[in-house]
This record gives C-alpha cells, structure tokens and sequence, in this order.
C-alpha cells in the first residue's frame, strides 16, 4: 500500500465533521502554523516540499507564493481554484465532499502565510452540494474559533467564504476566475500583470487548486522535507487522480508519484485493468486538454521503457510520443471506443467554452468541431484531415490564455497518433458509421530497445 | 433570447432580500459587484429561471447598469434565460460520459419525456438538455437536476425510468 496524506482517513464515518476530523488529527497544522511558525517559514516548507500546483500547470505552489507582492496598507487575497471543469478530472469535488475540513484547514494555513485576511473559495456553480457542504464545515470551524478574529489568540483574522460559479470551463483560469469572482463575464485577463501583482480587485493575489491546498497541511505537519521523501525527482509527494473510461474501477485514487502507469491501470489496488474484459486501445493520461496516446506508448516510452505516473515521465518524449500530467484526470478507452468520434465530442467542449475573446479560438474551436464533425459522420475528405491540422496549428500559442492550446492539443494528437482511424473514416464513409475501427496496433507492445555494447 | 412578452415583473420577497444582504456582505466596500453571480443563483433558486425584470432589479439591488447583469446572465450557461420544467435534468454530455453510454441516456430521455432538448414536458414538470462536464466522469453517465443541483451517477436507462416516476409522484 502507498502512502495516503489526503485520504487517509476518507472511509471513517463522519469524517465530514469537524469532531471527526480533529480526532483524526486535523487542524494540528494551523496550531503548529498560527503558534510556532512564522508567514516566512511557511513559504519556506512549501518551498522544500517541492510542491507543484495541482491544477493542471504544475508550477511550483511555494516559488508562487514567493511572487506575492505586498505593499503597505494593501490588501492581499488567496482564491482557491475549485472551478474543477476540465473533462476527465474530479478528484477536487471528492475531496470537498468528503473531507471539507482538509481544504478549509489548507486555506487558513496558507491564507496566514500570504497575509490573507479574506480568502474566497470559487466552486463551480454545479457543485451547489458542495457549497453547501463547504459552508456548513466552515460554519462549525468558525463556531469552534479556528475562523474569524484572533484564532487561537494569536491576533490572526480570517473570512473565508463560498463563492460559486457560473458553468463556464473558462473560470478555470486564473484570471478568468478572478474576473468571474468581481461580477464580470470569465474573459482571462492579459498577463502581465500576474495576480501575484494585480489579482483580485487589483490586489496581491494567489491563486490555488484544492488539491494545492490540501496538500499544505501535510506538507506543515509533516515538514517540508519529509513531503518531498515521498514521489520521483521533481514530482514530490501524492497525486490525486480521477481515473474514468472503460476501467474496472473507476474513481479517484491517491497515488505515490512515480507509479508505474502500467500498475496504475491494471492492478486491483488501483482501477483493476479494462472493464468487460476488453483490452486498452488508448489514454488521456492528464485531462481532455493533454495529448492523447496509443495504449503502447501510454505504458512504455518509444525506447521501450516503462512510463511512469509523473510530471517528467508522462512527458517523456514530448509531444511526439509523451503526453503530460495535467490535471490528473486518467480517461482510458477500451478497444471499441472510436478515437474520431471522442475527438469530435472534445473540440465541441473545447467551442462551447471558449469565451470568445481571441479570434483564433473562438473561430477556430468551432471550425474544428465542424471539421470533425463532418469525419465522424461520413462526409469527410483527406484535405480534411491536413485542415484540421492547420487549424489547431493557427490556435495553438496565439491566444491570451491557455484554452486555446487545450483545444488544439487533443486535436493534434489524435491526427499525430491515429491518423489512419481518421483516413478509414473518409475511405470507408458507410462502414464507418456501422462498426468502429477496432484497436488497429495500437497496442502493440513496445519492445525494449537492444543495448549494443560499446567497445 | 430575451422576449419582452414573456416578462411580467418580479418584486423580489423580504426573505430573498435578506438573502441578498448576507451575500453582499461577503465583499470589501465598493466591491459588491461581486455578488452578481450568488445573486442570480438566489433568483433562479426562487423562479426557476432568470427573466428579464429579474435581471433588471438585480442591477438596482446591487446599483449596476442592467447591461452588466444581461451579460453575466448570457456568458454563463447555469442561468436559464426562459422557462424550464420544474425538474431541469441536465446530462453530461462530454468525452469521459460518453465513454460509458450518456449519448443512449439522451436518447431515452427524448423518446421517454416526449420532448426534445430543452422543451418543457405538456405537465409542465420536466426539460432536459446536454451539458458540459459535470466533475464527475469516473462515475458516469450522470444528470444533474436544478435548482437543488442532487445528483444522479452511474445512470441506466431503468435508473433513469425509475428517477422520473419517483419526480411525477414527488410532485
């Protein structure tokens, strides 16, 4: 068994509540925070922790915090990131509705660190259960004085409340979020300036995934160092991942980083292997907005290595034959899955969520759903395939924010990997909209490349 | 989108109001623009669907110009803009649902309602529509139902026979 910082105790009964969670040790971390540590330090164990932002980006969560300007007499802000709205990934949601007091616990210890003395959580408008599970648990730690003025005596105020969404993938973003938390329609402001600078009614502001957050407490309680004991090179500690898709057991595992992908799929500790008895014919191993990969080069490498569940591993290769970490939202298909078809069914989501603001994405995400479309139904030509191509070459890199290139990612793969998925389709335009294509080689298993012995 | 006809006005209730306060008082001074987005989900919590006079006394509720709760209300696509069932069952319609059959749960409930995507049931009872990603893809397919957002995972076709009679006794 691994190790489990954030779900350890996520099958006690009661663990939502407060009592629950003290017994299991909880709020141990803003004691220790609040009473012995100063802002600085913390900063410096998260530092040390090697902690990366569990959002999708992978940045540094300490070297962020670092970032945060903080003038004289101004207010400064952390937003947590619970928009969780990427296609693939709800590890956030399952850790919000089972234990809300390790994200409420995160939010005062790292709220302290950055000189908070309001901190808003921004859930999406769907998880309204959520929100109201968030704001009873916040209820109940205000009651018992680990909100509000002077928390444990210490002179140290703290708000913390509930903001929800809208449904708009955008508010994912971080300054689309800060936008949609002032009132305003999710449009990504153009950076710079970051929110470390400008962020929240133009103040200093961080902005972290719930994961990043819960992940502090740990990281306090533990020490820093002992954090990042735990994983593979840079990618220090647990993971969350949302494994969905033709899997025996889908759900949402907490994981060592450096596990084989090849474990990760197959063994029952994790998600049991390929439901119905089917085999693996692709993954997105990082949420719809990374590259999709052939079964093969999803647990091996083009050398013949294995791939391994981290940040450096899943990118092996770049993106000629890796994909990345992501969010960590593991989508597996099996064998009769139609990579055409899902690829459509992503560029839609990709056009109904661009915010419209940059040309090249909001144009071009529906230029592709259209394209692919036209595939997927029977009426494609080869030109199409090389269209499809351009276009999400014309998105990729030339937008303000990182949805166009979420957009063009899962495009460009599917054409780099399963080209000849997309060709049967125009080739055979009424056969293809009676059977799948089938799991074709791309499951051949890569053989290890020979060594050749120098002389 | 926004029919003149279909709008009589709103006056919004004293407990809808108080709601209002709390919320606003979320923000910094001057910041209370911040509240739109609660404000709206308040509203459509009471109506079941966000109309126009709505909109407008939520602009002098928080001293706005209308044009800046029209456009929050048209970018996000939570706040419906004209009548739904009072049962809105929204399906994850995205990749990962996909992948374990939600496109055969939108068939069902086209064939079971009797409407299409979006129309209200002759009862008055149900609308459905796909939706974008619920954060709920290991547990596919599922709907949601506004305004209490309960939801629904691991959809069959049976769970989803047996959700409908259990809403029609329900109501």
């Amino acid at each position: 068994m691994s190790r489990k910082l954030l779900l350890e105790h996520i099958n006690v009964p009661g663990i939502n509540t407060l009592e629950v969670y003290r017994q299991k040790g909880g709020y141990r971390a803003v004691e220790k925070a609040l009473k012995t540590l100063t802002p600085e330090e913390i900063v410096e164990e998260v530092k040390k922790s090697g902690l990366r932002g569990r959002g999708g980006a992978g940045f540094p969560t300490g070297m962020k915090w670092s970032f945060l300007a903080k003038p004289e007499g101004v207010a400064r802000y952390l937003v947590c990131n619970a928009d969780e709205s990427e296609p693939g990934t709800f590890k956030d949601r399952y850790l919000m509705t089972y234990i809300p007091h390790a994200l409420i616990e995160g939010m005062i210890v790292s709220s302290f660190a950055l000189g908070a003395k309001v901190s808003y959580i921004y859930v999406r408008g769907e998880m309204m259960p959520q929100i109201r599970i968030l704001e009873k648990a916040i209820a109940e730690a205000k009651a018992a004085g680990w909100l509000g003025k002077n928390i444990l005596g210490t002179g140290y105020d703290l708000e913390l409340y509930v903001q929800p969404g809208g449904g708009a993938y955008i508010c994912g973003e971080e300054t689309a979020l800060l936008e949609s938390l002032e009132g305003k329609r999710g449009n990504p402001r153009i950076k710079p300036p970051f929110p470390a600078i400008a962020g929240l009614y133009g103040c200093p502001t961080v902005v972290n995934n719930v994961e990043s957050i819960a992940a502090v407490v740990p990281i306090i309680n533990d020490g820093g160092d002992e954090y990042a004991k735990i994983g593979i090179g840079r990618s220090t500690g647990t993971k969350l991942i949302s494994a969905s898709g033709n899997l025996v057991k889908p759900g949402v595992y907490e994981i060592e980083l450096g596990l084989p992908v090849e474990e990760f799929i197959y063994s029952d500790e994790y998600c049991g292997g390929i439901a119905n008895g089917k085999r693996l014919k692709a993954t997105v191993a990082g949420g719809s907005s990374v590259p999709i990969l052939p079964a093969n080069l999803t647990l091996k490498y083009a050398n013949g290595e294995p791939r391994l569940m981290s940040y450096e591993s899943l990118s092996e290769g770049g993106f000629a034959t890796g994909t990345m970490m992501g969010s960590g939202g593991f989508i597996a298909f099996d064998e009769d899955q139609c990579i055409v078809r899902n690829t459509w069914n992503f560029s839609r989501f990709y056009h109904h969520e661009s915010c419209g603001q940059c040309s090249p994405c909001r144009e071009g995400t529906g230029w592709m759903e259209k394209v692919l479309h036209k595939i997927e139904h029977g009426h494609g030509s080869m030109e199409d395939v090389d269209l499809l191509w351009d276009i999400q070459r014309k998105i990729e890199g030339n937008t303000i924010c990182p949805l166009g290139d979420a957009a063009a990612w899962p495009v460009a793969s599917a054409i780099r990997h399963f080209r000849d998925e997309f060709e049967w389709h125009i080739k055979e335009p009424v056969k293809s909209q009676q059977q799948n294509y089938g799991i074709a080689n791309y499951a051949v298993p890569i053989e290890k490349a020979p060594v050749t012995e120098e002389k | 989108m926004l029919k003149v006809e279909e709008q009589t006005p709103v006056e919004f209730s004293s407990e809808l109001l108080a709601k209002f306060d709390e919320v606003k008082s979320r923000y910094p001074e001057g910041k209370h623009k911040s509240a739109l987005l609660p404000l709206l989900h308040l509203v459509q919590a009471e109506y079941l669907w966000v109309s126009t006079p709505a909109m407008d006394k939520v602009a002098e509720y928080l001293n706005i110009q209308p044009i800046e709760v029209y456009e929050v209300a048209t970018f996000y696509t939570m706040y419906f803009l004209k009548p739904q069932g009072k049962y809105a069952l929204e399906v994850c319609r995205t990749g990962p649902c996909c992948l374990v059959g939600a496109e055969k749960i939108l068939s069902h409930l086209e064939n079971k309602l009797g409407v299409k995507e979006s129309e209200i049931t002759a009862d008055g009872l149900f609308s459905f529509r796909g939706v974008e990603c619920l954060a709920a893809c290991g547990f596919g397919p599922v709907l949601q139902i506004s305004p209490e957002y309960t939801f629904y995972e691991n959809l069959t076709t049976e769970s989803v026979d047996k959700l409908i009679e259990d809403l029609k006794n329900k109501s």
